[in-house]
């Protein structure tokens, strides 16, 4: 039986997954997502009326319990300093990432 | 009987009383840990290590803790309000972000990650005196159901037989509540992950309805499934801590603005004449044979159903109505569905570990920022994560998405409508809970189904269905199989209902405190 998921459509995942595996991962991850998709092909099988409509959520978000829209005003936070100490590289308060690839739009 | 063995609801009232100090309680659970719990979780650590220890923690927080229990004994000297977990010592899943703690979610991504704001549930308990005792050890980003995926190794063990997996995701919260090493623990279950290890060590674990309790300061992983709830060892203490983390919060639009009952004074409330259903599609399970490639279905073991029927039958003599052969027919797609919605929105949530603005990034020398995303993710991440990043790519493709992640959503509305029907007033059926087998299996043991992620996955299949329909289930322990391993039965309610579910796990308890098993401990706390 063809796997579904073949080196050529892994290799493509892994690029959209911004990965790097060696040989080793990629054996074992290509042949344990082939087996879950055998695994969920079982969703196939199952009779859906059309009129079943998808849930985001389980539970049915009613007017009685929906917390209301919190208010869209600005709020100083305290934060700032601890947050930017997490980052992997800053200087003068900028944090610092390796060149971004220009690409002229056409 | 140490202190750090009392209940929690217990310890409020002697501290608040001044019988003993929240220091004294502190120092015994930190006795505690120093006697069974070994090393914690490191980076590169050795999983062979002390094989005799739980190896709960990944982070002590022995001092933050003292300056807290020192906090409510001033309180309480000063005359003031200690708040209703006053010096009672807990732990949290580290996959709570706890102000000034590292917090790792169990992954080398952010292995060095110091979390500048604390979670709500654990603001909310703090705030009422509780004291942390540290950070424990789970499944990497709460990805899996033994806790060996985390990348701290030693990873926790079971305290019933530390051969065998506490469970998880949260197994290090159920094998730190099973010994001692605090009343309670903070976990979170987005397919089972504080149900299933609670059952496992013997122990409660509580799975709220999903918007009960706030999720602000989790570190996501499926965020249409994750529900924060209490691990403890009697019930009471979980109606207590239950009340304390629940209710709205603005800082998640997601949490439901609802009063929160008083669980705990709810508990005395008899449970006669209420309806309690048993499914026997939850006496089965449905999986993938791997050799085959065929679905198979198989009776679960005797052992387990049996422990089903004898606590249906305590019930009854409390006067509950017991009601058999209730429908449950859409128990079995729960796996598969969980397989594609929770891979979908695993993905998207871990797409922000990129090592730019916190956590992990790699060493390596990098042409470009591509380069050092792709180099950070690769190094920072286990296989787990990679895996759910893959699969959710996949099945939330364009071409792919109406086969698999639309028609998952849609599998989901049949998985909510059983329990629609069975829960409705005016329904045939009018139950007030469905009493099930939390788990196929008793604690199975440590690297016998890691690595094999669809098996895994199917551990959780008796407790994902309330993931899919947002109910709430509680987990409670049933007694023990022939290996001396614990053995839990599941209570899942309607909506909100976790007031009903409490007073019968309450009920069943009380009518089986006199029971032997109920006097067994861990063999680890004998030694």
């Amino acid at each position: 039986m063809t796997e579904p998921i073949s080196p050529e459509l892994f290799s493509h995942l892994v690029s959209l997954a911004a990965l790097e595996l060696s040989n080793q991962e990629s054996e074992y991850l290509r042949q344990q997502l082939n087996n879950q998709l055998k695994a969920i092909n079982e969703l196939a099988d199952i009779p859906l009326d059309p009129n079943i409509p998808p849930a985001l959520h389980g539970i049915q978000y009613s007017p009685a319990f929906r917390p209301p829209i919190r208010g869209d005003f600005w709020q100083p936070s305290e934060l700032a300093d601890s947050i930017l100490e997490q980052a992997p590289e800053v200087e003068e308060r900028f944090i610092i990432v390796p060149d971004i690839p220009h690409q002229d739009l056409e | 009987m140490e202190l750090c063995d009392y209940p929690a609801y217990q310890l409020v009232g002697m501290i608040r009383r001044k019988q003993v100090s929240a220091v004294e309680v502190l120092e015994s659970a930190l006795k505690r840990i120093g006697e069974v719990d070994g090393c914690p979780g490191q980076l590169d650590g050795n999983n062979q290590i002390e094989p005799d220890k739980i190896h709960s923690f990944i982070t002590l927080t022995p001092e933050r803790a003292r300056s807290q229990a020192q906090k409510v004994d001033h309180a309480i000297a000063a005359g003031e309000d200690p708040g209703g977990l006053a010096g009672v010592p807990f732990t949290t899943k580290d996959i709570y972000c706890v102000k000034d703690t590292l917090t790792t979610a169990g992954s080398r991504i952010l292995s060095n990650f110091t979390s500048p704001y604390t979670a709500t549930p654990i603001e909310r308990i703090e705030a009422q005196g509780g004291v942390l005792l540290g950070k424990v050890n789970q499944d990497e980003f709460a990805y899996g159901s033994s806790s060996e995926s985390s990348a701290f190794l030693p990873t926790p063990r079971n305290p019933w037989n530390t051969d065998c997996v506490p469970g998880g995701s949260s197994g290090g919260s159920t094998a730190a509540v099973a010994v001692g090493e605090g009343c309670f623990s903070i976990g979170t279950d987005t397919a089972g992950s504080i149900r299933q290890p609670a059952a496992f060590c013997g122990v409660i674990g509580v799975k709220p309805t999903y918007s009960r309790v706030s999720r602000y300061g989790l570190i996501a992983f499926g965020s249409s499934l994750d529900c924060p709830g209490p691990i403890t060892r009697n019930v009471q203490d979980a109606a207590l801590v239950l009340r304390i983390i629940s209710g709205a919060d603005p800082k998640d639009s997601t949490a439901a603005n609802l009063s929160v009952p008083n669980y705990l004074s709810e508990l005395q409330t008899p449970i006669r004449g209420m309806r309690i259903g048993l499914s026997p599609d939850y006496f089965k399970i449905t999986y993938l044979d791997a050799q085959s490639g065929e679905i198979q279905q198989e009776d679960i073991p005797a052992i387990m159903k049996d422990a089903v029927y004898r606590a249906a039958g305590r019930l009854a003599e409390m006067g509950a109505d017991i009601v058999e052969d209730v429908p449950m027919q859409q128990t079995r797609y729960g796996i598969p569905a969980y397989f594609v919605i929770s891979r979908v929105e695993a993905a998207s949530n871990l797409h922000r570990f990129d090592g730019v603005k916190y956590g992990y990034r790699t060493r390596q020398a990098v042409s470009d920022v591509h380069e050092m995303y792709r180099k950070s993710r690769a190094e920072g991440f286990g296989l787990q994560p990679k895996l759910r990043i893959l699969m959710g790519m996949y099945v939330s493709a364009a071409q792919y998405s109406e086969q698999y992640y639309l028609r998952a959503l849609r599998v989901r509305t049949l998985i909510r409508q059983d329990f629609n029907e069975i829960f409705d007033p005016k329904g045939k059926y009018r139950l007030k809970a469905l009493l099930t087998p939390t788990t196929p299996t008793t604690a199975f043991r440590m690297g016998d189904i890691y690595g094999d992620s669809v098996l895994m996955q199917y551990a959780d299949q008796l407790t994902v269905p309330a993931n899919h329909a947002g109910i709430p289930g509680i987990s409670i322990p049933a007694g023990f199989d022939l290996q001396g391993l614990p053995i839990g039965v599941q209570l899942l309610g309607n909506d909100f209902a976790e007031s009903e579910l409490l007073r019968i796990a309450y009920a069943y308890e009380k009518v089986t405190e006199e029971d032997e098993w109920r006097t067994r401990k861990p063999p680890i706390l004998t030694k």
